[in-house]
Parts: structure tokens; C-alpha cells; sequence
């Protein structure tokens, strides 16, 4: 894959003097139903993830990484606690505001349906650009790199459905880095994945988010991603029941499989 | 942004989105002929009453405003013009007939109508002369036996009358041509009034009543138009047992009109209403097959407007371009039609049922940005509230 420019990585790289803590849960509870029938998604939840930091969120399903994933994003509000992301309070944003803020301060990568089926690869990653009102010869040339630097030169003008399903994930982790988020978002990126393609996916993704200085959460259930990230938050039943910030611990839960 | 996305979606699925303008088109087609059909008919039972130089048309009372009951005589016609606010009268009186035509030609029925040569009721003349004496053996004829026979100014023309028993044959010279002055659905002769007394199909026994010229209407030209409603009621109490009545009342009260005008409405407004069905289930069952990929481009940070408009902005695009194909096609498709045909589009009516389509076309796809409004972002991530 070939080199992305010096200029985007001077740039955009971790050296800029920015808040250490990009992205803070702080208490966050989520809950469904009243009495009896409460149920509690997420339960007293806090953890921070640094610049250049990629975090993986892991547990069985039902474990609540999905919903905080949702919560992080601001596409779910919290029952109680405060999200944070680059300073500013998620939680007391309208709904509006959070749809913009989305636009500007978070990248997104899912597990499905990511890419606009009727826009070939580069419209999609230029997609986050035309949103931000960046799509300019210099947000366009990123565009190309990215892609580029994914391996994808040559199929800058195919359609999704042109393309396979490693592809289709990193045209959508182009998307979600092309804009210079805070903070990059993954749910379960590599689920449609076969091992090979998965690995080579969130490596690169890694790869990007360290160089480029983003704070990266990522939500799989296959722990063997675990590899390449810097910290693991470990759910289950809505609470943390783990955090393993070595990486020697973090190599061994990455070797123990699927969750 | 939403234009964008409105644009690169039709193109990228140009097929699917050709096949719905294709289907709008068509419902336009039948739109505007339904619409063209209710001109031509309609136009065909009305033309001469609604291009009458005469603003009050004066019936035999307790007849229902029935032309072909209406009987008027000519001591009427003289105690309507002493009216103060009538300017001028002329009897109409109301026949059938056929023109034989040569070369072994189908005959052509026509409604003759005798009028007072000069006086209301008499049409202008587009070529030739007006009718000139009462007793000539003159006609003026309308532009629909010119469409349908061929005639000319200065020809004669044979009618076929039965009186009493007897097939009777008159020989006409076309002295005039006037525009279309459909009566009754027909094409129109129009003879002085003595002519016509003397050509028209009778029976055996026909009453004469004192040799009076008896008509079926009194067309009144009025010295001042806006005093329409006060010269009406003044005729009616000053003349006894007639009814007078403007030309939209008249032409509205022939029999079968307003049943046939309101058929054709009925059908062309059920063919749009099943356009914003078609539209609409369309655009909805698109909508919910892109719930996903809209729940996606909401969670990336696509506002809900954005999204919105550009569905709007196809709704209404698909819609325009179906019913601009539909119209042009209609009228490329009218061109081949025989004058015979009463389809008639006029400018009028194709612009208001154009318009009609352009704005309840998209009415049918605001179901389905209602649709879109409700995607929730969460289904980005398999959730939903």
C-alpha cells in the first residue's frame, strides 16, 4: 500500500498539542422499562480513551457494548452519566446538534449497509467531506490517498456491489477517517469478514488511527482483533468487568479466540 | 447535499426510476385525454350557446330549460325587445337534418338551426358572407362540417329532410364559414329563419300557429352586460310564461351535460387519485428498502431534512419528468386523430391537469418521507428504540 503524504501526516499527526482525553464515559447508565420490568443496558460505565488511543469494547451479546457504542456516538442518550467527546458534553445536546457534531467529530465504520449503495468508493469516503463543507481539491486529494493507501486505487469508481466485503470495509474506514474526527467509531467491522481480510482490516485501521492521532473505539466479539489495539474495556451484564492495558495481557486474550 | 444524493440515486438506478416516470406518463395520457374527451363533448354540446353574441337566453317557461320543449313565437320575441336593457333579439329555433354528400360518402348529420339573419344567434363568419335574406336559400356552415365534409364557401350543399312522409331534398349555397359551433354533439348548419321553416324535418300533422314563426329560444343582446341578473328578472315579469337564463345556465341545463361532464370528471379524478396511489407505494416501498442505508447516512451525520429533501426532490423530479412525457406524448398522439374524434386539447385544460399532476403526484411519495423522518440512526447499528 503506498505511503500516505508527509503534509497529511505532519498534519493530523499525534505530536498536536490537543486534550490528551478525547473521549470520556462518565457514569453511564442506560436503562429500559420502570420497576420490575427495568432493565439495565449499561450499568455505571466510565472508561477514557486518549488521543492516537484504539480501544477495543469486547463481551458476549447482551454484554451492552453495542449500546454504549450507540451512546458514544450520540445516537442513544444516556439514563444517567455524561459522554464527552473532545470537550464537549454530548448528553445536554439537542438532537440536531448531535447530528451535525456527528458529522464533524466522529467517523463511523459498521458492521453492515455501510457504504451509500449508489455512490461509487470515492463519492462515499467524499461523502463525510461534502457533509463537513470540505470537499475542496485539497479534501479530495486526501480522499484518493486514503483510498489509495487502503489498496483501493483501483477501484475508485466501482460501486459497492462492485466491490468485496474487505473492500467495502475499508472504503467505510477511509469515510470514517477522511474528515478528521475526534473520535473513530467502529461496530463490529470485520463480523462479515473472513479471518485473513478481518485481520488485514483492522490493522490497517489501527494503523491510521495511531498514526493520524484519532481516539478509536471498536466493539467485536472476536478477541483475536484485540491484537492490534492498546486497550481492551471488557463488558458484561452492562458493567466493565475488566480493563487489560498490558500488552502482553492484551496479546494473550487476543489469542484465546472468538468471545 | 441532498441534491446530490437525490441526483446520483436516479442515476445510478435510472432503469427502476424511468419505469415510474413511464408509469406516471401514462396515467398523465389518460388524464389528459379523459380531460380532452370532457372538452370534446362537452364543447360539442355547448360551443353554440357559449359563443352566442347574446348575453340572456330567454325559454318557454316550466319547460326545464329544455331547448327541444321550448316553444317561443314571434309576439314573445317583439315583448322581449321593448324590455328597457335589451339591445337586440333573435329567434333560434332547433332542428335535425342530414347532408348528402357525394361520391358515395356517408351521409352527415347536422343540427340546423335557423337564426335571424343580423340579429343574435346569427354566427360571424370567418370566410364568405353572412346569411342575407330571411327566405335565401343560404347557410353558413361551422368549422366541424368543414372538418368532416370537406365543403367550401361558395359550394352547395344537399339536405335531406322527411316531411310528413316524404324524403325531401334542399339545395344549399354555403355562404359562410364560421368557427366550431358544436349543438347537440353535431356539426352545425346554420339557415334564416324562414329557410329553415321551410327545410326542417316535420311531421304530417305539425301544428302551424298562424302561420307565426314559432323558435325554440330568443337570444338577448343586452345594451350594458353587467345588468344581466336585473334584465333577466325585468323579462320575466314583464313577459309572461318565458324564462331567461344566462348562456352557463343554458348550456349547463341540455340534457345529459352536466351527467356527462361530471362521468368524465369522476373518471379523470379517480386515474389521479390512483396516480398518488402508484407514486406513492413506489417511493414507500423504496423507502423501506433503504431503511438500513438511511438509518446509516442519519448515524454518519446526514441531517433529517437533508434526507428529506432529497426524497422530495426525486418525488417531484420523477413525477415532472412522467407527466412531461405523458403530456407531449398525448399531443404528438392527438395529431393523428380524425377531426371526427371529440377529443379537443385545449391550452386550458392541459395546463390545469398538468398542474393537477405535478402537485398531487408527489402528494402520493409524502407518505414515504413521512417514512424517512421516523428512521431511526440506531438501525446503523441493528438497534432500535
Amino acid at each position: 500500500m503506498a505511503e500516505i503524504s508527509t503534509e497529511m501526516s505532519t498534519e493530523r499527526g499525534t505530536e498536536n498539542k490537543l486534550p490528551e482525553k478525547v473521549l470520556q464515559a462518565i457514569n453511564v447508565v442506560k436503562s429500559y422499562g420502570e420497576g420490575d420490568t427495568k432493565v439495565l443496558a449499561v450499568n455505571e460505565v466510565s472508561f477514557v480513551v486518549e488521543r492516537g488511543e484504539f480501544v477495543a469494547l469486547v463481551g458476549p451479546s447482551g454484554s451492552g457494548k453495542t449500546t454504549m457504542l450507540a451512546m458514544l456516538a450520540g445516537l442513544l442518550s444516556p439514563t444517567e452519566g455524561e459522554i464527552q467527546i473532545a470537550g464537549q458534553n454530548l448528553t445536554t445536546m439537542k438532537e440536531a446538534e448531535k447530528t451535525r457534531f456527528r458529522g464533524r467529530a466522529i467517523g463511523f465504520a459498521f458492521q453492515s449497509n455501510n457504504l451509500v449503495p449508489y455512490l461509487n468508493a470515492l463519492e462515499n469516503v467524499q461523502l463525510m467531506l461534502r457533509l463537513n463543507g470540505k470537499l475542496d481539491k485539497k479534501g479530495k486529494e486526501r480522499a484518493r490517498e486514503l483510498l489509495t493507501r487502503l489498496g483501493l486505487e483501483g477501484r475508485l469508481k466501482n460501486l459497492p456491489g462492485q466491490l468485496s466485503g474487505g473492500q467495502q470495509q475499508r472504503v467505510a474506514i477511509a469515510r470514517a477517517l477522511v474528515h478528521d474526527p475526534e473520535v473513530v467509531l467502529a461496530d463490529e467491522p470485520t463480523a462479515s469478514l473472513d479471518t485473513e481480510r478481518a485481520f488485514q482490516v483492522v490493522a490497517t485501521f489501527a494503523e491510521l488511527i495511531h498514526e493520524q492521532g484519532r481516539a478509536g473505539v471498536m466493539v467485536t466479539h472476536d478477541l483475536r482483533m484485540c491484537r492490534y489495539v492498546d486497550r481492551v474495556v471488557q463488558m458484561s451484564d452492562g458493567r466493565i468487568s475488566r480493563i487489560i492495558s498490558d500488552r502482553a495481557e492484551i496479546d494473550a486474550l487476543a489469542a484465546s479466540g472468538i468471545h | 447535499m441532498a441534491f446530490y444524493l437525490a441526483f446520483k440515486e436516479m442515476w445510478n438506478n435510472r432503469a427502476r426510476f424511468l419505469l415510474i416516470a413511464l408509469i406516471v406518463a401514462l396515467i398523465t395520457t389518460l388524464v389528459l385525454f379523459i380531460a380532452a374527451l370532457a372538452e370534446g363533448l362537452g364543447s360539442g354540446n355547448r360551443e353554440f350557446i357559449q359563443k352566442l353574441d347574446a348575453e340572456l337566453l330567454v325559454y318557454q317557461d316550466n319547460v326545464d330549460l329544455s331547448i327541444a320543449s321550448s316553444r317561443l313565437g314571434r309576439s314573445k320575441l317583439i315583448q322581449i325587445r321593448r324590455v328597457p336593457g335589451v339591445a337586440a333579439v333573435g329567434q333560434i329555433a332547433t332542428s335535425n337534418s342530414t347532408i348528402l354528400l357525394p361520391n358515395d360518402e356517408e351521409p352527415l348529420d347536422v343540427a340546423l338551426l335557423g337564426v335571424e339573419p343580423g340579429a343574435p344567434g346569427e354566427p360571424p363568419v370567418l370566410a364568405g358572407e353572412p346569411l342575407g335574406r330571411s327566405r335565401a336559400n343560404e347557410v353558413i356552415i361551422d368549422q366541424r362540417v368543414v372538418d368532416r365534409t370537406g365543403l367550401q364557401v361558395g359550394e352547395t350543399l344537399t339536405l335531406k329532410s322527411i316531411q310528413g312522409t316524404e324524403e325531401k331534398l334542399f339545395d344549399l349555397l354555403v355562404v359562410g364559414r364560421s368557427d366550431g359551433r358544436g349543438f347537440s354533439l353535431q356539426p352545425t348548419l346554420i339557415v334564416p329563419y324562414l329557410t329553415w321553416d321551410k327545410i326542417r324535418p316535420r311531421g304530417s300533422g305539425e301544428i302551424s300557429n298562424n302561420n307565426e314563426f314559432i323558435s325554440n329560444l330568443v337570444a338577448v343582446k343586452l345594451i350594458d352586460p353587467a345588468t344581466l341578473r336585473q334584465v333577466g328578472e325585468l323579462l320575466e315579469n314583464q313577459v309572461s310564461g318565458v324564462q331567461a337564463v344566462d348562456r352557463k345556465t343554458a348550456y349547463e341545463s341540455t340534457p345529459g351535460y352536466s351527467a356527462q361532464q361530471s362521468t368524465l370528471d369522476t373518471q379523470r379524478y379517480f386515474t389521479l387519485f390512483i396516480g398518488i396511489l402508484v407514486v406513492g407505494g413506489f417511493f414507500q416501498i423504496q423507502t423501506l428498502q433503504k431503511v438500513a442505508q438511511i438509518g446509516m447516512l442519519k448515524a454518519i451525520g446526514t441531517s433529517t431534512a437533508t434526507i428529506a429533501l432529497s426524497a422530495i426532490a426525486q418525488i417531484v423530479a420523477i413525477n415532472a419528468i412522467g407527466v412531461a412525457i405523458g403530456a407531449v406524448g398525448s399531443l404528438l398522439l392527438s395529431l393523428s386523430f380524425p377531426p371526427t374524434l371529440p377529443i379537443v386539447f385545449t391550452g386550458s385544460s392541459v395546463i390545469s391537469a398538468v398542474a393537477l399532476l405535478l402537485i398531487v403526484g408527489p402528494l402520493g411519495g409524502m407518505v414515504s418521507v413521512w417514512l424517512l423522518l421516523r428512521v431511526e440512526p440506531l438501525t446503523a447499528l441493528g438497534l432500535a428504540q
